[in-house]
């Protein structure tokens, strides 16, 4: 095995994959994958910093009991539209559609997904999905909340409700694309001795994510389509005036919905695997384990989504069944959570901004994760649900888990991308002072919702305003911490030290090619003789315990 | 505004202990693990910092026995968590028999309830101290959400249905009462309190508040205006329809076969959607009255029918004061329904 710092690839040639060709054609019809992921790269910042501003809105309103900053209808709005910009145009796409388009033909050694024009497509299908969103927002906007629980948004509300059904259903068709060419990709695009179980952990919960994509996403659009077919045409499906049943929407939407919280969060969680092995040397602890977690989350998160209805008439044995069943999937998240943290047993940690993303991650998805045994909790869950509790909990694993695994990510493989470094002291000042921001801001409301604050208020009992200005102070400092990535992220494309192929000095496939790369990935195609994360000769492989593996 | 900041808001019902109790066990665990996962986590990141730039710490493959370890105690303890939540949710889940009914219409934005012995209110509720108050609930429009934080129990209003949420109250006070379920434009206007009472104070209440018809007399009166007498008899006793006295709470055999008991969903849906389930021996010859009559009327028109449940006996003719505080099974109308 060669000594880690001759993990070196060729001198950084002429010509790579951002400068091969010029002109907005060359962008808007590229079939590279990299392009790709930089097209959804701009797209999805856009709409984080849409989602950004109404969640700057609601804070604001949310800082004194009256409803004074906002009027009833408007709160309405903002907090549906923070709630759709984010989940279906941000948090969804955020690390497959970016990072996962970017990475996963270069860690299986291949020089691109196996249907390019499909992955273009699926752009195109996302922006098309997002302007007609955008144009519902601007039309007058929709006051639904994101859940579009009926008989509200298929009778009562007098907003655009079909307008944004649309944009959400299109832009369903651009996730199912992206997840099929995964799979194909993984299953056949692997690069001669890249076996299943040398792959990075990265490609397993990318695998794991397609599966939901495809199996999943199919029920939302045929829900909103139900939805439409009621609001338009007054067929009678979920209205019991019609004589439709409104808690059978309820079913529908969470049998995508609350797998769609593993398809932010598993992506994410790939990420941690990376950064957690690469920035301290060492071979994930467990590695089947936690590959296998993966595809249990994927397979288990089909069966949970009752819990959303403890406190409809579901049957009580119902209720029991999916409590018992959350409880279980809880489980393969705690083992990888487990396992990352043995990892770094005798490890060399580097105190990166990638690795501090990674150990924030830890810290507050493991918060998210504990919290959630609550609201799997039958008894607990009858007092907290619809409460703020509810809105702390999952923005924690939402930011927590699912952001920080993007920008940790992000700030990871930056200098492949962008073939610049980002400034680290900058990256390790803004990742903490995000940490702090998000505790800040969401720590408080967990008490909140337990004395029984009820989510969706524009005004609110007195009592509870303590909390929400901590919320509103932390949310500050959280957005001011966002911001600095941003600036700096553009500043160092011109300004950035220029990358060396491998800065970090990593094993990984992707840190074997130039950066940028060149429009082919790899000069040659690579023959993986190597598991993931083999920084040591095999021979030195220790096991702990009895058991081999 | 408390000058403290309270980690658990006030007790006031028979649901809060255990909740809370629960509460504390799930604190008291998940703390005690996200600390232990956190110090194991920070001695690391500082015990195994990286000392020169180009170390190679030895790699280890994994065990199996910890991963046993840390799969089946979680799940253990997962599984107490369930069990333990289950256990009350249950108790939260079944009203029990011997309940003060309470009838509740939610709006868009607003609480109507009404009381079985006529009295009516918006947006409050008055209840005696430990009695066991049962809430038939039912909305208008959307589905609302009937949360009550000091007793810890909350439960969906749904449209087109019944459901049924119980408490016992155990300390007398005004608490809030949220809508806990978006429901548009005002949502957040909906509110109002639960007031508990002691039980003379809840008397005095309740006969400051006469002259209110009760619910079941309303009923009879939209009984007879709605020509249900025609086809069920002056005073239930059947005829082209079922006999309605003493139907509720009994089996009836349906003439598609199969039983169903009657309770008020089954009443419900034999008005609003009469052909659904036929009781055996009857065709199919009564007209729905979906979209003719209002969820209050509804209400009423089953509050009269559960007060057949004996021949001959007609509903109390105006609210007397209910004596809460030891009333005996059978002296209101709408006693015995189970």
């Amino acid at each position: 095995m060669q000594p880690i710092e001759s993990f070196e690839a060729p001198a950084p040639p002429k010509v790579n994959y951002i400068n091969a060709q010029y002109g907005l054609k060359s962008w808007l019809l590229t079939k590279d994958h990299k392009r790709i992921a930089l097209l959804y790269l701009v797209s999805i910042t856009f709409f984080f910093f849409i989602g950004g501003l109404y969640a700057l809105m609601i804070r604001l309103e949310l800082l004194t009991p009256q409803g004074d900053f906002l009027q009833s209808t408007t709160y309405n709005k903002v907090f549906t539209q923070h709630g759709i910009i984010m989940i279906f145009f941000f948090l969804i796409p955020s690390i497959p559609a970016t990072l996962g388009n970017f990475l996963i033909p270069m860690m299986i050694g291949a020089k691109d997904l196996a249907f390019p024009r499909i992955n273009l497509l699926s752009w195109y299908i996302y922006m098309l999905g997002g302007v007609i969103t955008i144009y519902a927002l601007l039309a007058g906007g929709v006051d639904t909340g994101w859940t579009f629980y009926t008989p509200y948004s298929s009778t009562y509300s007098n907003s655009y409700v079909v307008a944004t059904g649309l944009g959400i259903f299109i832009n369903g068709f651009s996730s199912i694309l992206t997840g099929l060419n995964f799979i194909v990709t993984i299953h056949t695009m692997r690069a001669p001795g890249m076996k299943w179980f040398r792959m990075p952990l990265f490609l397993w919960s990318h695998y794991a994510t397609s599966l939901i994509m495809i199996l999943g996403t199919p029920v939302i659009a045929i829900t909103i389509l139900l939805l439409a077919f009621e609001r338009v045409a007054k067929v009678g499906i979920f209205n019991p005036a019609l004589g439709g049943d409104p808690v059978l929407f309820q079913h529908l939407f969470w049998f995508y919905s609350h797998p769609a919280v593993y398809i932010m969060v598993l992506p994410s969680m790939g990420v941690i695997s990376e950064l957690i092995a690469n920035f301290s040397r060492k071979n994930i602890f467990g590695y089947s384990f936690v590959a296998f977690s993966s595809i249990a989350i994927a397979v288990f998160g089909f069966l949970v989504w009752g819990h959303h209805l403890f406190v409809t008439p579901q049957s009580v044995y119902a209720g029991m069944i999916f409590s018992f069943l959350s409880f279980a999937v809880a489980i393969p998240s705690a083992i990888k959570v487990f396992n990352w943290t043995a990892t770094l047993y005798k490890s060399s940690i580097s105190y990166d901004t990638p690795m501090l993303y990674a150990l924030g991650f830890i810290g507050l998805f493991t918060v998210g994760g504990m919290t959630g045994l609550f609201l799997a909790s039958l008894a607990v869950d009858v007092h907290l649900s619809d409460t703020y509790f509810v809105v702390a909990h999952f923005h924690y694993i939402m930011v927590g888990g699912a952001l920080m695994g993007y920008l940790g990510g992000l700030h990871y493989w930056w200098p492949k991308i962008s073939g610049r470094m980002y400034p680290e002291g900058w990256g390790r000042f803004s990742a903490l002072v995000i940490f702090v921001g998000f505790n800040l801001t969401f720590l408080p409301q967990f008490v909140a919702g337990y004395l029984g604050m009820p989510r969706r208020y524009h005004a609110y009992p007195p009592e509870f305003q303590v909390f929400n200005v901590l919320s509103t102070a932390g949310a500050s400092i959280l957005g001011f911490g966002m911001l600095i990535p941003a600036i700096y992220f553009v500043w160092s494309m011109r300004y950035g030290r220029h990358a060396e192929a491998n800065p970090w000095h990593l094993p990984g496939l992707e840190w074997r090619t130039p950066s940028p790369p060149p429009t082919e990935n790899f000069y040659e195609t690579p023959i993986v003789t190597w598991d993931a994360y083999e920084f040591a000769p095999r021979e030195e492989v220790e096991v702990v315990g009895k058991f081999r593996e | 505004m408390q000058s403290w900041i309270p980690l658990v808001p006030e007790s006031a019902s028979t649901f809060s202990w255990k909740v809370d109790a629960l509460y504390f066990y799930l604190s008291g665990v998940t703390l005690f693990f996200s600390l232990l996962i956190g110090t194991v986590l920070i001695f690391f990141v500082i015990r195994y910092r990286r000392r020169t730039p180009y170390e190679i710490p030895r790699p280890i493959a994994g065990s199996h026995k910890l991963e046993t370890i840390w799969t089946v105690i979680p799940f253990v303890i997962a599984m107490t968590m369930f069990a333990w939540g289950a256990r009350v949710y249950f108790d939260q889940y079944k009203p029990p028999d011997n309940a003060i009914e309470v009838y509740v219409v939610g709006k868009q934005w607003m609480w109507k309830l009404q009381h079985a012995t006529g009295q009516r209110e918006i947006n409050e509720l008055h209840i005696p101290v430990n009695r066991k108050i049962k809430l038939i609930m039912t909305t208008e429009d959307v589905i609302h959400d009937f949360f009550v934080p000091a007793f810890r129990t909350k439960a969906d209003v749904v449209p087109g249905r019944y459901q049924t949420l119980w408490f016992e109250a155990t300390k007398p006070g005004r608490y809030h009462l949220f809508c806990a379920e978006y429901c548009g434009m005002n949502h957040s206007g909906m509110t109002g309190s639960v007031i508990v009472m002691e039980p003379r104070e809840f008397d005095d209440w309740l006969s400051g508040n006469t002259g209110n018809v009760t619910p079941a007399v309303a009923g009879q009166q939209l009984y007879q205006t709605l020509g249900c007498a025609s086809c069920h008899g002056a005073n239930g006793e059947g005829g082209r329809g079922p006999t309605l006295e003493g139907i509720f709470g009994n089996v009836q055999q349906l003439e598609s076969g199969g039983s169903v008991r009657v309770d008020e969903a089954y009443l419900r849906e034999s008005i609003t959607n009469p052909q659904a389930k036929l009781v055996a021996g009857f065709g199919p010859i009564m007209p729905t009255f979906q979209g003719q009559i209002s969820e209050d009327q509804l209400v009423q028109l089953i509050a009269y029918i559960k007060s057949l449940h004996a021949t001959g006996q007609t509903p109390t003719t105006a609210a007397s004061p209910a004596p809460a505080a030891n009333a005996t099974p059978g002296s209101s109308p709408t006693r015995n329904i189970r």
